[in-house]
């Protein structure tokens, strides 16, 4: 053999005995460039910057209301379905409560496997026992669990590989989110915002479990930030982190937003800012190190949770490219923030508010509270809460799911501390007698009286602006996530069960259709052989729509 | 009954298999039962060694140290039923001695076949399981990690083994060993599809309906296949599983046992 050939006909030899599986897998380089390969859907929120927005076009408002039903896989729990899932070369992955993975031919819904992960029966997560789906590098998923266990899955046959826990369950700290897969890392945060827990993002080896750091998002004594709180309140000042972050490879900052301090609704034993509670916070994936913090609602009464997804959208601004974060806020406000720097660029409300009259130029809100007995608006569910929202880059309009006119009358007591009880500190109630409070329970089939408490809605927002360019009403209201796509649909479902087609540039409904049960999860899409079609979770069934033959 | 805690590396070390491989059939009944159970005798040997290792202190080793109990009578204070044992062993008896312990499914089933069994129970003839041998021969003369991975280490081609001793009884380990196509799980059969192409799929079935059936191919894809698509389908009911009861010599297998049931899985 020509020597010159030897050396390229080894490495063709050795390249054919590399199995296809390896070339299948999810690399790193894969993750970076997710949106290159919009027939998968490779992150919980579709990509590193959250925009849960994909390239696919081949179902259009031109042909929308042919969509049809392919396929429902009937989860085995009547608990609520929170799930996203992910799509790999045509293997559908997703999470059923309490905590199983699933894996399943996205084409027909037909199961491979099902990995059940036995829950300790210590755990308490506040509001559910759901997940929100799982996360992949190689042939691995991780997920995060309600007992605060990361667990490592093998793709291939659902196989736990490690499992490490981070906190005890019994004390409040649960998991509900997807993970986030930065480089050789999976990051997750922990829930428990109503137990008093100290939240914290941690990362660890994905090979391995070995935990690689762990960011306080409460500082301990010493530590910059400390000072907002008094005493040890901050022991148990909660600023729990329970719904997935989004990364930036160019600045290599991952970002996360932050949960209420706690107790939940009595400031009066917390006093201070509280840091870093309801804020978004940029870190070094590396490390964990804190890049940034911008904080939304300081020493929040109101539960107003930051734990909304961070979105991150290179546009022009004041006539100038610049990296910006976009973040609808439970608070009701809408934030641009400078995600390099998490200088504050903007903040205006979405829905009504009356418990602050604006924003300050250096990004504080100039509260107003409301005297005892009146409602404070938007009402402890929030004007939005952790809904996905979607960013389309070809309207340049920020997509939100809201509840308008909507408010609680709030009423802090003294709560006393107790490992794995309640810390939460309320005396809340509606402003409408008999009406449901907080509202953001699951509803039957029957709903008499939403329209009293609060509507839901799909806004489109301009970034630069903050104008509602326009509204899509619902009667009830709006627990479900969006998702756009380059054909300029929007897809959102809501509390009542519709999963709803809106033209992304006008908000006009193209195409609904009835599912029978809650939607409270976000919307996704993904192609196989050559047909997209788009997935939703409701009830108790996922949902898998496509163009009719 | 009081147990002390349990060291899992400790029973395993000293694993007790019996060497009289034939004699593995249900060899007794339970009193006091809503219907008679059966009992097998890897079961009943490995739940000897956990007795051993983990009850004697207590109950001393005729099991009947404890006033009152007497397990070699069938003497209880509390149990009737296979599943009183269980729950008794899990729970413990409140403002006794007895505590409960977490034992899986298949300790708590060898735990159950020796007490319903030890009357008749003889520990004459038997050898030592060594699980740090048998893992030699599961990677070595065995040549079972060609085709299971332990803990995702090793391929896909057949299920991963690293949680075996936590799902399977000591008994259908062993038969499996000794039978592999009698005790292979529908689900994990080996199919051949030919599409109406040509196209030859070998793998191992996952899951199967009317219209699909959904696999794990020879390159490790998760392959659904319709089989209108198909122009043929079986599923076979041999397997690339050889028998090693003529391979391995009676210690080899005791030894194999002992590692299988030492794999419990990640916790």
């Amino acid at each position: 053999m020509n020597p010159r050939l030897r050396a390229p006909c080894l490495l063709l030899f050795l390249v054919s005995l590399i199995p296809f599986s390896l070339c299948a897998q999810v690399t790193n380089d894969r993750l970076l460039h997710a949106s290159d390969e919009p027939q998968n859907w490779l992150t919980y929120s579709g990509s590193y910057a959250s925009q849960r927005y994909s390239t696919l076009q081949q179902i259009s408002a031109s042909n929308v209301k042919n969509l049809e039903l392919k396929w429902v896989f009937q989860v085995q729990s009547l608990q609520k379905f929170e799930t996203t899932p992910l799509v790999v070369d045509g293997v559908m992955y997703l999470t059923q409560s309490p905590n199983d993975v699933v894996a399943l031919d996205a084409k027909t819904g037909r199961a491979f496997w099902i990995y059940h992960y036995a829950t300790s029966p210590a755990s308490r997560p506040c509001c559910g026992i759901v997940n929100r789906g799982v996360a992949i590098l190689g042939d691995t998923l991780f997920m995060a669990t309600v007992d605060a266990h990361l667990v490592a899955i093998d793709a291939k046959n659902g196989h736990a590989l490690w499992n490490v826990k981070l906190a005890e369950a019994a004390a409040g700290y649960a998991m509900t989110m997807a993970p986030l897969v930065v480089k050789d890392k999976v990051i997750v945060g922990v829930a428990g915002g109503e137990f008093g827990v100290r939240g914290f993002i941690a990362a660890f080896e994905a090979r391995t479990g070995k935990e690689a750091w762990r960011f306080d998002t409460i500082p301990k004594p010493g530590e910059p930030g400390h000072e907002s709180w008094r005493g040890g309140d901050w022991e148990h000042g909660s600023a729990a982190v329970w719904v997935t972050g989004s990364y930036d490879p160019e600045l290599n900052l991952t970002y996360w937003g932050t949960g209420n301090p706690g107790p939940d609704w009595n400031p009066e034993q917390r006093p201070g800012d509280n840091l870093y509670s309801d804020s978004a916070v940029a870190l070094d994936p590396d490390t964990g190190k804190l890049k940034w913090y911008y904080q939304f609602t300081p020493g929040d009464p109101y539960d107003y949770d930051s734990v909304q997804i961070p979105v991150l959208v290179n546009a022009n601004w004041n006539g100038a490219p610049r990296k910006l974060m976009l973040w609808g806020n439970r608070n009701g406000f809408f934030y641009v923030l400078d995600r390099g720097t998490g200088k504050f660029l903007a903040g205006r409300p979405f829905v009504k508010v009356n418990w602050a009259s604006g924003i300050d130029a250096n990004g504080r809100p100039i509260i107003t509270p409301q005297p005892p007995g009146v409602p404070t608006f938007p009402g402890i569910q929030g004007g939005t809460n952790w809904y996905s929202p979607s960013y389309s880059p070809r309207t340049g309009l920020f997509y939100l799911s809201t509840w308008e006119n909507y408010a609680t009358i709030f009423s802090g007591v003294n709560a006393d501390y107790k490992e794995g009880q309640r810390y939460t500190g309320g005396a809340n109630a509606s402003p409408i007698p008999g009406a449901d409070n907080p509202a953001g329970q699951r509803q039957g089939p029957v709903n008499t009286y939403t329209e009293a408490l609060a509507r839901g809605a799909v806004v489109a927002l301009n970034p630069e602006t903050g104008k509602q360019e326009w509204k899509f009403d619902m009667h009830d209201v709006n627990t479900s996530g969006i998702l756009t796509t380059a054909s300029d649909l929007l897809f959102v479902g809501g509390r009542e069960g519709y999963f709803q087609s809106l033209d992304a540039r006008t908000g006009a409904l193209l195409w609904k259709q009835n599912l029978g049960g809650e939607i409270i999860a976000g919307p996704m899409t993904y192609q196989v052989d050559g047909k997209q079609y788009v997935c939703i979770a409701s009830g108790n069934g996922l949902f898998a729509f496509a163009l009719r033959e | 009954m009081r147990l002390r805690s349990l060291s899992l590396r400790s029973i395993l070390r000293c694993a007790i298999i019996c060497s009289v491989l034939a004699a593995r059939w249900p060899i007794a009944y339970a009193q006091g039962q809503d219907r008679a159970p059966q009992y097998f005798q890897s079961d009943i040997q490995y739940g000897a060694q956990i007795f051993a290792s983990q009850c004697t202190s207590c109950h001393g080793e005729n099991g009947d140290m404890v006033p009152g109990v007497n397990f070699r009578a069938g003497q209880f204070k509390r149990v009737l039923s296979d599943n009183d044992l269980r729950l008794t062993i899990t729970n413990g008896v409140p403002g006794t001695a007895m505590q409960p312990f977490t034992f899986g499914a298949s300790e708590l089933t060898g735990l159950v076949s020796y007490l319903r069994n030890m009357n008749s129970f003889s520990a004459r003839g038997l050898m030592v399981g060594d699980p740090a041998h048998g893992r030699a021969l599961f990677e070595g003369a065995g040549n079972c990690a060609s085709c299971h991975a332990v803990n995702g280490k090793g391929p896909r081609v057949a299920p991963d083994l690293g949680d075996i001793g936590a799902l399977r009884t000591a008994e259908l380990i062993h038969r499996t060993l000794l039978d592999p196509a009698a005790s292979m799980l529908p689900s994990n059969r080996p199919v051949r599809a030919v599409t109406r192409d040509g196209k030859v799929i070998n793998g191992r079935r996952l899951n199967e309906d009317t219209y699909t059936v959904q696999l794990i191919d020879e390159q490790e894809r998760l392959l659904s296949l319709s089989k209108a698509d198909l122009r043929e389908f079986t599923v076979l009911k041999s397997t690339p599983m050889p028998s090693y009861k003529d391979k391995f010599s009676s210690q080899e297998l005791a030894d194999l046992e002992a590692y299988l049931l030492s794999l419990r899985g990640v916790k």
